[in-house]
């Protein structure tokens, strides 16, 4: 598995930060959410941004997918500054952000529309899509009128539809219960093994970061640093029953230790990657 | 007063005579001008307001200015600016139901979720995919709304301009009875006009839920 995996490897989707600060807010509200953070992500790999919340982490991902802009430092996608939102960085929200009057096909097959396809090849992309998601058999549906699990999966698709270099994830999975998080845990690296592209994964569960991540970075509270960078040694394809591994018990606990030094602080209101 | 059976009598005259039809299609005619152009202009400048801050700045405070004067206190005025009272009339009409319409398109564009059309711009949408396949459809359960609640004052606003400066229509047949000492026929009369707002209302219901099958849905589900 692991030879396919680098044959796999795509060769774009490289992320550089280089002492990036994020301010939000305006006139004496204005405060450092962000600071300093300096990070190298490699093509195809999927990393977990861990940390308190409030602690500036889905605000340097809205600031990846281009909606927010840096105050300081350098922000490059293979090597080309981030300008505006583009689908070549595709987001997906804590909540779904599906259009509602929209079917679960029109949904998927939006990005495709935008970029001028016919609707026989835009749909057929989406039935594509939605095959690898396992969601063919409601695509005529409205978002509606799935579950909670079911509108993330379909989030998911509408955005690698558009065959992104970044899939930027905002915690996507806190909102779901927890065998249905775990379910979705084991899609996403499915998915992922299949379609290779390069993973931010914002998350404040540490089992999650650790069951999917190569690399997790540990952010500290507001204004968010980088901490600590921890490679996740365990092999893939992994399985849920990683978690009573020894080595999995040993990295949580100083992954909790690393939270609670940094967490005394009373706690913060979530940021959003659309800025406050 | 006319009893029962007066007004039904009168009625059935009122049916088989040939006013009815110029009657009724005047009023009609009047309503789907005034209200037509009511429901473009809302439309347009809803969203032109809800979208844009500087296009709210300049149009709000005339417009906030205006909306508090009643359609009624209008005609006077609307009578002198009109050539024909036909058109003043039709203005009045649309003066009724432009603001329900407005307001309510306002509301629907601002209250567009920002993390939707923030999902769109990241899939690729350029300003007017998003406005037409984002702030329109966000805001139509909205404009549905404005346009079903201009759809009462329209009728309402007619039928008050017709009484004072009408030529036929059900307003002016309406008052017309009472001057010609006709009582059965200001029943006749009113209760037509309660049959032709309640018809339109219930097309416009159709049509709403016609162009919005996702909210019926949502609804049903609620």
């Amino acid at each position: 598995m692991s030879g396919r995996e680098r044959l796999n490897r795509p060769d774009a989707g490289r992320i550089e930060t280089e002492k990036v600060s994020i301010e939000l807010g305006q006139g004496a509200q204005a405060f450092e959410a962000v600071r300093d953070i300096s990070v190298t992500i490699e093509p195809g790999e999927l990393v977990c941004i861990l940390g308190p919340s409030g602690c500036g982490k889905s605000t340097l991902l809205g600031a990846l997918a281009g909606h927010i802009t840096t105050s300081k430092g350098r922000l490059t996608v293979d090597g080309a500054p981030v300008g505006g939102p583009h689908p070549d960085r595709g987001i997906v929200f804590q909540y779904h952000t599906l259009f509602p009057w929209k079917s679960v096909r029109e949904n998927v097959a939006f990005g495709p529309k935008m970029r001028g396809l016919k609707r026989s090849e835009r749909h057929r992309m989406a039935d594509e899509i939605l095959d690898l998601v396992g969601l063919r058999d409601f695509a005529d549906r409205y978002p509606s009128q799935l579950s909670g699990g079911m509108q993330q999966r379909v989030e998911i698709a509408r955005v690698l539809v558009n065959r992104p270099r970044l899939l930027l994830m905002d915690e996507p999975f806190s909102a779901l219960d927890a065998l249905t998080r775990m379910r979705m845990q084991e899609l996403l690296l499915d998915i992922w093994e299949r379609v290779r592209t390069t993973i931010l994964f914002v998350t404040h569960d540490i089992d999650e970061a650790l069951f999917l991540a190569d690399r997790i970075l540990v952010m500290s509270p507001r204004p968010g640093r980088l901490l600590e960078q921890i490679v996740v040694p365990f092999p893939r394809p992994r399985a849920t029953d990683i978690v009573a591994l020894p080595e999995f018990g040993k990295l949580k606990r100083h992954c909790l230790d690393l939270l609670r030094v940094e967490t005394r602080t009373a706690s913060l209101p979530r940021l959003t990657p659309l800025g406050l | 007063m006319p009893t029962p059976v007066d007004v039904l009598e009168a009625g059935i005259a009122f049916l088989k005579s040939p006013k009815i039809v110029n009657d009724v299609s005047s009023s009609l005619m009047r309503v789907f001008a005034g209200y037509g152009v009511a429901a473009l202009i809302g439309i347009a400048l809803g969203i032109a307001i809800g979208r844009s801050r500087r296009a709210s700045d300049i149009l709000m405070p005339p417009l906030e200015l205006m909306r508090p004067i009643p359609a009624v206190a209008w005609i006077p005025l609307a009578v002198l600016m009109f050539p024909s009272s036909e058109l003043s009339m039709i203005y009045i009409t649309f003066i009724g139901a432009l603001f329900p319409i407005l307001l309510n398109t306002i509301h629907g564009v601002e209250s567009v979720d920002q993390r939707l059309i923030a999902s769109a711009r990241s899939l690729g949408g350029t300003r007017t995919a998003l406005l037409r396949e984002v702030i329109l459809p966000g805001a139509a359960p909205n404009i549905v709304t404005g346009l079903a609640v201009g759809m009462g004052t329209s009728w309402f606003c007619l039928i008050t301009a017709e009484m004072i400066s009408g030529q036929f229509g059900i307003g002016y047949y309406t008052w017309e009875s009472y001057t010609l000492q006709n009582y059965s026929d200001i029943v006749v009369g009113m209760i037509l006009i309660g049959l032709l707002g309640m018809g339109s209302s219930y097309l416009l219901r159709r049509l709403g839920a016609a162009l919005t099958p996702w909210h019926t849905i949502e609804e049903a589900r609620r």
